[in-house]
């Protein structure tokens, strides 16, 4: 369905993670960081960036221990940085689907 | 035309279920019997749920540092193989198996089982060692994987699974 956010019209599913891939930009990251009491680092932004590059390549959001293994961000850093649910957490500011493998 | 405001998913727990927590008994050392364990205990991390492992007997497989980098999977008497019984008991039939097995792992991109205990270690699970067990096999701390909290008795174990969903492997 289309939305608003920021003022402008997005595609979100009914639990509010972007659907549409080309919606997203760095600014609608820091209001949807916002919505979820994230204050955005650069720090947040290359996990981010990482999930967003990975999407391309692989077709799916990348898993909590997939952008440990291979995007190199330990796995501690990732639970202070979007602290209780870090997988979904961080799929929702990088506008992705959450991630749908187990591991 | 105005559209409505995009809806903010909740990352709270649904009511009823804050601080919910797992224990998870780990009893077998199998490699087939490791995984649902640990990928269980690793999906509840991720949804913040508070997890405590606990391995007992032959579970211990799973932490003792001997054998955690090499735990085998059995075929014979498993009818999940799908093969005639009397193939599987033959020379060379596990680790043919165990390699099968870790192969299809790796091909999910899913860790070994000392890398999955450092990610569910990292990611604030806790392990715990069976006091009877440790005494059998006559092992202690430093014979365990070196994020293992404590060797516990039964009676501790269920003092700390007070409270929580509790899954016997």
């Amino acid at each position: 369905m289309i939305a608003q956010i920021d003022g402008r019209d997005v595609h979100v599913d009914e639990e509010g993670f972007l659907t549409e891939y080309d919606d997203w930009d760095e600014a609608l990251a820091a209001t949807l960081a916002g919505n979820i009491g994230l204050a955005l680092t650069d720090r947040h932004m290359e996990v981010v960036s990482f999930l967003r590059r990975d999407y391309v390549d692989q077709g799916e959001t990348p898993t909590l221990r997939r952008v440990t293994a291979t995007g190199g961000f330990p796995t501690r850093e990732l639970f202070k940085l979007f602290p209780g649910k870090p997988a979904k957490k961080m799929s929702y500011v990088a506008g992705l689907p959450k991630p749908v493998g187990c591991v | 035309m105005t559209t409505m405001t995009a809806p903010v998913p909740t990352f709270d727990d649904a009511p009823g279920t804050e601080g919910r927590k797992l224990c998870i008994i780990c009893s077998k050392g199998s490699l087939d019997m490791a995984y649902p364990g640990l990928v269980l205990a690793n999906a509840a991390l991720s949804e913040g749920v508070e997890v405590h492992m606990f391995f007992t007997f032959w579970g211990f497989d799973i932490i003792n540092k001997e054998t955690i980098a090499s735990l085998k999977f059995s075929p014979l008497g498993n009818p999940a193989t799908h093969m005639p019984p009397s193939l599987m008991g033959l020379p060379g039939m596990t680790s043919f198996a165990t390699h099968m097995m870790k192969k299809q792992i790796d091909g999910l991109d899913i860790p070994e089982v000392p890398e999955f205990l450092d990610l569910i270690t990292a990611a604030g699970g806790q392990l715990w060692a069976c006091r009877m067990s440790a005494d059998m096999m006559h092992l202690d701390e430093d014979d365990l994987h070196d994020e293992v909290k404590g060797i516990i008795s039964a009676a501790d174990f269920i003092e700390l699974s007070a409270g929580a969903q509790t899954i016997f492997i």
